[in-house]
C-alpha cells in the first residue's frame, strides 16, 4: 500500500484536541442521562403511585415520595374482586399456546420453503408475503365474523389459533434455514436420513437462535396484545391481561389511581423479568426481526 | 440484507427446469408446509375474502345472514364523500407526521451516544428500552395521570420552570393530540435506537478512520458517513413506523377515545367505532379498504423515492 506520511500534531494541539474530547464525551454523557431521566419518569411515577393512598395521588403540592405507604392497590389487584392472577394466567396460556405452535408450523413451512423443490412453491411463498403488507386491522372485521359463525368468538381460541399460523414466523425462520448449508442435509440424506430427521435433528437444533427470537418476540406481543381481546373477549374469566387491567381502571368509576397502577406495575413485572434475562437474545430478535424482515 | 445466504443453493427463483425437480413427484414438501398453509387460508386468506365481500353489504352481524342487505358500491362512495372520514385522516397524518419522523431522528441520536464509551450503557439502553415491552394499558393508565391538569407532575414541572397555565393536555381538543404525539414518541425512540444501534455497529471501521486522517470532525463525520450508510434503516424505520401508527388505535380508544369532541379520532379508531360500537360493519370494512388503498400508494411513492436516496452496499 501507499506509504503513509502523516506529519504528528504538536505536543499542544494534542492536548487540546484531548480536552476537547473530554468536553464532548461529558456534554452527551449528561444529556444522554438527562433524557434517560425523562423516560424513568412515567415509571416512577407509577410505581409511587401504587404505592400512595388515592387521596395523596391527588394532592398538591404533588409528593414526590408515597407517605405513608399503602399496599391496598396491590391488595385488590391480587386478591380482590379481579385477581390478576386469573388474567395471567389466560395470558400465560394464550402466549405458551401461540409460541409453540407458531414455532411447529413456521418451522416445518419453512424448511419446505427454504430446502426443498416443489410445484407451486414460489406462488405460495409470493401470496405469503403479498399478506404481509395487509394491515392487521382490516382483519378484525372478517375474524370477528368468522369467530362467530365457527363458534370461537369468546373464547382464548379466538386469540391462540389464528397467532399459531403466522406469515412472519415462516418468514423469518426461512431466512435463517436458507443460511444453512444443503451440504449438510445432503450428506444425512444419502446415509438414509428422511426429510423429517433432517428438519427435526439438523436443522432445527442449528436454527436455536433464530427460533429462540421467533419465541421472544411471539410472547411479548401476546402478552402485550390489547386490540384483539378487546374485539374478541366479552366474558371476564376469560380476558388476558391488558384487558383484565381495563378494570381496575374502571372499577368505582375509575377513580382509584392507585388500584390502576397497582395493577400496571403487576402486570409489567413478568415482562421486564424476562427481558432483564434475556436481554442480549431480545435485542438481537428484534434487530433480525427488522433487518431482514 | 440476506448476509450468510450460501452462494451454491438457488434462490427461491429457480424452480421448475433444474435437474432435481425432474424427480419423482413427491407428497412430503406439501405436508411440510400443510399446516401452516391451512391455517393461514383459514385465518388470513378466508378473512380478507369476507372483507371484500363484506364491504358491498350493509349489515350489522347480530341480525344473522338475513340482516344482509347488498347495496354494491354505496359502502365505498359514502366513504370517499363522508367528511368525518376525511377529517380522520387528517388527524391520521398529523399524528403519524408528528411522531414517527422526530422518533426515528431522536433514535438515531441516541445511538449515536449510546454507541460511545459512555458509562452505564447497558442501563442507559435498558431504560431507553422500556416502554416498547410494557402493555398498552399499563402505559395509558399512567399518562392519564401524568397529563392530569391539576395534579399531574407534568404539569408541575411547567408550573416550577414558570409557565402561568400549562395545558390542559387530553381534556383540551388543542392539545390531545401533542400529547399523544409525545406519547408515541416516548413509547418508540427506544426501539429506533436500537435497531440503529445495531446498523452502527456493523459500519465499517476503515471509512472513519480514513475521516480522521482527513481531518473530519464529528459532525461531518456524521453527515458524510453514518447518515448515508444507514439510510436502509432509516427508511425501514420510517415506512414500518408510519404503517404501524397509521394502523393502531389501541392508546387512543384508552386515552381519549377518539375525543375531546372528535379531536384525536384517527382513521383507524373511526373504523373501529363503526364496526364495533355502531355495527356498521359493511361500512367499516369499505373504509378499511380506501385507507390500505391509500397508505398503499404513499408507502410505493416513498419506496420510488427511497430508491434515488437511499444508499445500497452491493
Amino acid at each position: 500500500m501507499a506509504t503513509t506520511t502523516i506529519t504528528k500534531p504538536s505536543r499542544a494541539s494534542m492536548k487540546s484536541v484531548k480536552r476537547q474530547r473530554l468536553i464532548r464525551w461529558l456534554i452527551v454523557f449528561v444529556v444522554l442521562w438527562l433524557i434517560a431521566l425523562l423516560f424513568v419518569l412515567p415509571f416512577y411515577w407509577m410505581a409511587i403511585s401504587s404505592l400512595k393512598r388515592d387521596i395523596d395521588v391527588f394532592r398538591l403540592p404533588i409528593r414526590w415520595w408515597p407517605d405513608p405507604i399503602s399496599t391496598y392497590g396491590f391488595e385488590r389487584v391480587w386478591t380482590g374482586p379481579h385477581p390478576i392472577t386469573k388474567f395471567m394466567g389466560n395470558s400465560l396460556l394464550v402466549a405458551g399456546s401461540r409460541v409453540v405452535g407458531e414455532v411447529l408450523t413456521a418451522s416445518l413451512a419453512a424448511y419446505a420453503f427454504a430446502r426443498m423443490e416443489f410445484k407451486g412453491r414460489n406462488v405460495i411463498f409470493v401470496l405469503y408475503l403479498a399478506t404481509m403488507i395487509i394491515p392487521h386491522q382490516m382483519l378484525l372485521v372478517p375474524r370477528f365474523i368468522l369467530y362467530q359463525a365457527i363458534g370461537i368468538h369468546d373464547t382464548l381460541w379466538a386469540l391462540i389459533l389464528p397467532g399459531m399460523f403466522t406469515v412472519f414466523g415462516t418468514f423469518l425462520l426461512r431466512q435463517f434455514f436458507m443460511g444453512i448449508p444443503l451440504d449438510l442435509t445432503d450428506a444425512a440424506k444419502i446415509d438414509g436420513a428422511s426429510e423429517l430427521q433432517c428438519y427435526w435433528q439438523i436443522v432445527m437444533p442449528l436454527a436455536k437462535p433464530a427460533i429462540a427470537s421467533l419465541m421472544i418476540l411471539a410472547f411479548v406481543w401476546s402478552w402485550n396484545d390489547y386490540e384483539t381481546p378487546l374485539v374478541m373477549l366479552t366474558t371476564e374469566s376469560n380476558f388476558t391481561i391488558p384487558i383484565g387491567l381495563t378494570r381496575y381502571m374502571d372499577e368505582g368509576g375509575g377513580i382509584s389511581p392507585s388500584l390502576a397502577m397497582a395493577g400496571a406495575v403487576s402486570s409489567i413485572v413478568p415482562v421486564m423479568v424476562v427481558f432483564l434475562l434475556l436481554q442480549r437474545q431480545f435485542i438481537q430478535a428484534l434487530t433480525r426481526s427488522g433487518l431482514k424482515g | 440484507m440476506i448476509d450468510g445466504q450460501q452462494q451454491t443453493h438457488p434462490d427461491w427463483v429457480r424452480v421448475g427446469s433444474s435437474a432435481k425437480s425432474r424427480k419423482r413427484f413427491s407428497w412430503t414438501p406439501y405436508l411440510f408446509i400443510a399446516p401452516n398453509l391451512l391455517g393461514f387460508a383459514a385465518f388470513t386468506l378466508l378473512p380478507l375474502v369476507f372483507a371484500l365481500v363484506v364491504s358491498f353489504a350493509d349489515w350489522d352481524v347480530i341480525s344473522g345472514m338475513k340482516g344482509i342487505t347488498w347495496v354494491g358500491l354505496d359502502n365505498f362512495q359514502r366513504g370517499l364523500s363522508d367528511p368525518a372520514f376525511w377529517k380522520a385522516m387528517r388527524i391520521t397524518a398529523i399524528y403519524v407526521l408528528g411522531s414517527i419522523p422526530l422518533t426515528v431522528i431522536l433514535g438515531l441520536l441516541l445511538a449515536v451516544g449510546l454507541n460511545g464509551p459512555s458509562p452505564g450503557r447497558g442501563v442507559l439502553r435498558l431504560i431507553f428500552f422500556i416502554p416498547y415491552i410494557v402493555n398498552a394499558v399499563a402505559i395509558s393508565a399512567t399518562w392519564i395521570l401524568l397529563y392530569h391538569p391539576r395534579y399531574g407532575p407534568i404539569n408541575a414541572i411547567l408550573r416550577w420552570v414558570g409557565v402561568d397555565k400549562p395545558p390542559l393536555w387530553l381534556a383540551s381538543s388543542d392539545w390531545a393530540l401533542p400529547a399523544l404525539i409525545i406519547m408515541a414518541i416516548w413509547g418508540g425512540v427506544g426501539y429506533n435506537a436500537i435497531i440503529f444501534l445495531a446498523a452502527l455497529q456493523s459500519l465499517p471501521e476503515d471509512l472513519y478512520e480514513a475521516a480522521d486522517l482527513d481531518g473530519a470532525g464529528v459532525i461531518e463525520k456524521f453527515r458524510s458517513i453514518t447518515v448515508p450508510l444507514l439510510s436502509p434503516t432509516t427508511f425501514f424505520l420510517l415506512i414500518t413506523g408510519f404503517i404501524g401508527s397509521s394502523q393502531s388505535w389501541g392508546m387512543i380508544n384508552l386515552m381519549t377515545r377518539g375525543g375531546p369532541g372528535t379531536s384525536t379520532t384517527v382513521a383507524s379508531y373511526f373504523i373501529y367505532q363503526n364496526a364495533f360500537q355502531y355495527y356498521r360493519f359493511g361500512y367499516a370494512a369499505a373504509l378499511s379498504w380506501i385507507m390500505f388503498a391509500i397508505v398503499l400508494v404513499l408507502m410505493l411513492l416513498l419506496w420510488v423515492y427511497q430508491r434515488r436516496a437511499v444508499f445500497y452496499d452491493s
